[in-house]
């Protein structure tokens, strides 16, 4: 029983931590997560994976109070058990804005601008018993 | 201003939860009240248009409603469903090819808010599995930022909850008819910061018919035609701000709100400062605040002095959401934009009782924003 990625099209989870997979359009550069056959931004389908930046600027945040629907929800649902999380934006340079949870969960201790990086995060178990670990970002060590 | 395409008949459906009552069964029941209101028979309508998301196919009513043959095109387009059912009558009308028909809107949502799941057939939702795809998660970063970026303090959040539910208290089809004041509000449970439970409106139940006919022969119908001067729904740009976005642009662009209302002015010719009553889509009460601004009602950051001075009470200088806007009726995202222009036709007519914009309004506006980043305004004119 190991840990396995929460989808492997979107993340792969390395020893160094959980490294997310963008695209880039090969015609305006624009980057778009997850990956998608076609730019947004000019239309263009030339476009390739790239994988995403680990580290960036928190952009926008707002702290998850009550437990999600389950499904899709795969973390805890249990109102007696649910542990509030932060979600925000975060500004990779160079690349996009991307949506994570957060590690952080006291508004007081968030601030957009702060630093921040990639980190694992176990959100539940799979069918066969791994651990399934989707991304988090936390303030830069 | 074209006068071409006038609102002879409106029926609503109270919204809020009716345990064994179908969304579809609401929507027929708008209908009905919207046929008496124009004077009319079901039998009279050439053709409708008809929104619902999660209450089953709007066309499947004609059963109960009658099998009289007419064109009956099903519509569903994320928040903006109610407006999209509207706009298709509109513009069928406006092109000559019917003389009158209905923009019908309807559902019925599970409680709580919405479950979105986004996954691919065959893959695991890591989106939603995450703990991500949240509406709720939305607005409340959109409005977090916003307070940082323009200075709107929570004080304001409660304020624009307490008057939803306020004007609610004076609407017999509303959900919530309790006034709560804002200390009530700040304290209940904190759901998505900055944003409380009381803060935020809830999917529910409801129904909202609209009967539209060709201008010219609107006085058949009624005594107060209401005229449908624009009515436009605009998707997103590249470097918008939306719901449901895994990911942002590092570039920034107005959102789909601010050029719906732009066009909409625009195909109207008229301009903000003529409005006398608005309904902005108030999926939270920062989303209220915020959709000021982007509908060109004042500068970002204004909001926080003109809540204060209560200028967008009943009886302010521009009254919002007097119906209680979806903080005090819910949303049934099928029939939400229909209910703002039934209100907007009450106070045009002057049919408002206890929550009616003094001095006669003339020129009434809706906007309706929600997933996946879709934008809905109409302005009718008296």
């Amino acid at each position: 029983m190991g840990q396995v990625s929460i989808n492997e099209n979107v993340m792969d989870l390395t020893p160094d931590g959980p490294r997310l997979k963008g695209m880039r359009c090969n015609n305006c550069g624009n980057h778009v997560f997850p990956m998608q056959s076609g730019c947004p931004k000019c239309t263009s389908d030339d476009v390739e994976e790239v994988q995403l930046g680990t580290q960036g600027t928190l952009w926008a945040w707002t702290i998850q109070g009550f437990p999600p629907k389950a499904p899709p929800y795969l973390g805890e649902a249990n109102p007696e058990k649910f542990e509030a999380y932060g979600v925000g934006y975060i500004e990779l340079p160079g690349q996009l804005k991307v949506e994570s949870r957060l590690t952080i969960s006291d508004p007081s201790l968030l601030k957009i601008g702060m630093e921040m990086e990639i980190v694992p995060e176990t959100i539940g178990m799979d069918e066969e018993g791994n651990e399934l670990v989707t991304f988090a970002f936390a303030p830069s060590a | 201003m074209s006068d071409d395409v006038a609102i002879v008949g409106i029926g609503i459906h109270p919204f809020g939860r009716h345990e064994g009552v179908s969304g579809m069964e609401q929507g027929a029941i708008a209908i009905r009240k919207a046929c008496e209101d124009a004077k009319i028979k079901w039998s009279d309508l050439q053709f409708a248009f008809g929104g619902s998301v999660a209450a089953g196919s709007p066309d499947h009513m004609v059963s109960q409603m009658g099998l009289t043959g007419l064109q009956f095109i099903n519509v569903v387009n994320g928040c903006a469903t109610g407006g999209s059912a509207l706009i298709s009558t509109y513009n069928t009308i406006k092109s000559g090819a019917y003389d009158i028909g209905v923009a019908v809107g309807f559902d019925k949502h599970e409680r709580g808010a919405f479950r979105v799941q986004t996954g691919k057939q065959g893959e695991r939702d890591w989106y939603g599995g995450s703990g991500m795809a949240l509406t709720t998660q939305f607005f409340g970063m959109k409005i977090n930022r916003y307070m940082e970026e323009y200075g709107i303090t929570q004080s304001s959040l409660a304020k624009v909850a307490s008057k939803a539910f306020r004007n609610g208290s004076k609407n017999e089809n509303a959900w919530r008819r309790e006034a709560l004041g804002e200390e009530e509000v700040l304290q209940s449970q904190m759901l998505s910061y900055p944003l409380t439970q009381y803060m935020f409106c809830s999917p529910g139940e409801g129904g909202v018919a609209l009967v539209l006919a060709r201008a010219d022969q609107a006085h058949k119908y009624t005594d107060k035609p209401i005229f449908l001067k624009s009515a436009v729904v605009k998707s997103r740009r590249y470097g918008s701000f939306e719901v449901l976005a895994p990911s942002l642009a590092l570039d920034y662009a107005d959102g789909p709100t601010v050029d719906a209302s732009k066009a909409a002015f625009e195909a109207a010719g008229i301009g903000p400062e003529d409005i006398d009553v608005a309904q902005l889509q108030d999926t939270e009460s920062g989303a209220e605040i915020m959709h000021m601004a982007e509908n060109g009602f004042c500068k970002h950051g204004e909001q926080e002095k003109m809540l204060a001075d209560g200028d967008t009470e009943i009886n302010g200088r521009l009254p919002v959401n007097t119906d209680g806007g979806c903080l005090a009726n819910g949303e049934p995202v099928g029939a939400s934009g229909l209910r703002q222009v039934y209100e907007n036709v009450l106070q045009l007519r002057g049919q408002a009782g206890k929550r009616q914009v003094p001095n006669n309004p003339k020129v009434a506006y809706t906007h309706v924003y929600g997933a996946p980043g879709i934008s809905g305004v109409t302005i009718l004119s008296a």
